[in-house]
């Protein structure tokens, strides 16, 4: 058993632990101690019932911590009667992690970090190393964190929206470590879709596996990024789009569009184009009016400009954009490439090196630099080429 | 989830509010400000915002390449360089908003008489990863 596949077990276990009447905090703990303990035993002798050995081990890793601890004699007294009656409903011990996770109270960071831990089974050593910072300091954010929903009732109705936004966050704006957060991503995402009949939360499953699709054309081997035009779409995971594809369709035609259902379609219209030429721009556009409708956000409607771009021509999406707050990231950006396919070659330079001083990540600065300097070059030559005409 | 910079400068930052130096100071005036940084620090590990905090030697060498199969070139000291980086902080938070009220609160630190120093200090955002999803 690989430690991909253990870490699976630890909401089940953290669930059964809490059943019994230990709080989420020493559960969650408990069942960490236990996978450390697995980790250690199991390769030489894997146990016939993987998920009742975790368990034995993290009830009585439990124990031993409530025992050691002189203050939390009361709660030892608890724990040695019977196990506590559990909630009175039924309930999913796996969704109402999710929930806890990403309870309302907790800020996005310590929401995240407490999803990885207790829902993901990943360390705080590997959570700290995949965000950067050190290990006290994750530490401290998942303590703090149970501690802030100390107080939440495990089997206290959730709100799924929250726990989508954790995930995508998880998904999007993850560092590289030694765990590989997207796919963890997309694990708990088919994890929760398993759990609960959604179609947002089909629809980000669908997101995530139409974009990781991509992932291996998205960068060159020095990290610089790849625009989705020059991708070589032969390298598209095509197992993932259509499994992506065939997840989304089936949550589109229940007919309750939400914005990572509309984000998806959109992926899926890329993912559909054999060549970039092929790209359905007006769909997309549509899309985007559909995600306008749903979001509200500006970034959306800068995306909706380079798509109506494509869709009716650079100055159609010149036009969009003139609309636009000037102040909003990648503004520039949008509007040097509007401008170059216009044909106002000096001013996208402009932009593009503007857009490059204001770009909020290595990659993309990179890559709008060598955008400003390419045709920087282009109208030097032209100009060369025009005084020796 | 964002890291930022909080930059000390010696030099090269807005006129300063109090410009008492510190070996002006009394013993105790420094003490509790050495003691106030080191609380503030040891607060955001408790809050899981720490990630660095580093101190420089004022004194640097400018180094340069000299071609090939020569040893670098170097000049300075400088004494009188314009801007001079005292040390930094690194943070990790949720919002801007976040960033700039930490960086307001070590700004605080005691100075001179025991007064807050309103010390400017230079706040810069980390370039991240690049996002997954930019369509």
């Amino acid at each position: 058993m690989d430690e991909r596949s253990l870490r699976v077990l630890t909401p089940g276990v953290i669930g059964v632990l809490v059943r019994r009447g230990a709080d989420f905090a020493a559960a969650e703990d408990a069942v960490q101690d236990a996978l450390v303990e697995a980790v250690r035993l199991w390769e030489a002798r894997p146990p016939q019932d993987p998920k009742g050995w975790m368990v034995t081990v993290a009830w009585r890793k439990f124990l031993d911590a409530a025992r050691s601890d002189a203050s939390r004699r009361r709660r030892e007294e608890v724990v040695e009667e019977q196990p506590a009656p559990g909630p009175a409903v039924p309930v999913d011990d796996t969704l109402q992690l999710y929930f806890l996770c990403a309870h309302p109270s907790l800020t996005p960071a310590s929401a995240v970090a407490l999803t990885l831990r207790a829902v993901g089974g990943l360390t705080t050593r590997q959570i700290a190393q995949a965000y950067l910072v050190p290990e006290t300091t994750m530490a401290q954010r998942i303590s703090r964190a149970k501690k802030t929903v100390a107080d939440v009732r495990f089997d206290e109705p959730g709100d799924v929206t929250t726990v989508l936004r954790v995930l995508y966050l998880v998904f999007n704006e993850g560092y590289s470590g030694e765990v590989d957060l997207a796919a963890e991503a997309i694990r708990l995402t088919r994890q929760l879709n398993s759990a609960i009949d959604r179609e947002e939360v089909a629809g980000l499953l669908a997101l995530m596996l139409l974009h990781h699709a991509r992932r291996s054309a998205r960068t060159r081997p020095d990290g610089s990024l790849v625009p989705l035009v020059q991708q070589d779409r032969s390298r598209w995971d095509t197992r993932l789009i259509a499994e992506g594809v065939e997840i989304l369709q089936t949550a589109l035609a229940r007919d309750d569009v939400g914005q990572f259902q509309a984000q998806a379609a959109i992926a899926a219209l890329h993912a559909d184009a054999r060549t970039a030429e092929e790209t359905d721009w007006v769909q997309i556009v549509e899309w985007y009016d559909e995600l306008a409708r749903l979001t509200d956000s500006p970034v959306v409607e800068l995306n909706r400009a380079v798509a109506v771009g494509e869709a009716d021509g650079p100055r159609a999406g010149l036009a969009a954009l003139t609309t636009l707050d000037p102040d909003l990231p990648r503004h520039a950006a949008v509007a040097a490439h509007l401008h170059e396919r216009n044909g106002d070659l000096a001013i996208a330079a402009r932009l593009y090196a503007e857009a490059a001083t204001r770009a909020t990540n290595l990659p993309e600065r990179d890559h709008l630099t060598r955008q400003a300097a390419r045709l920087n070059s282009d109208l030097l030559d032209a100009t060369v080429d025009g005084g020796s005409a | 989830m964002a890291k930022y910079l909080l930059l000390k400068h010696y030099r090269g930052g807005p006129t300063p509010v109090h410009d008492v130096p510190m070996d002006r100071w009394a013993q105790e005036e420094i003490a509790d400000h050495v003691q106030y940084m080191n609380d503030f620090a040891a607060r955001l590990e408790g809050t899981g915002e720490f990630v660095d905090a580093q101190a420089l030697s004022p004194e640097g060498t400018f180094v340069r390449y000299d071609g090939e199969g020569k040893p670098p070139v170097t000049d300075g000291p400088f004494a009188e360089t314009k801007d001079l980086i005292a040390g930094w902080m690194v943070i990790d938070v949720d919002s801007y908003d976040r960033a700039l009220e930490l960086a307001g609160e070590l700004s605080a630190a005691p100075g001179a008489g025991g007064r807050p120093l309103h010390e400017w200090l230079e706040l810069r955002p980390f370039l991240t990863a690049p996002p997954t999803v930019t369509e």
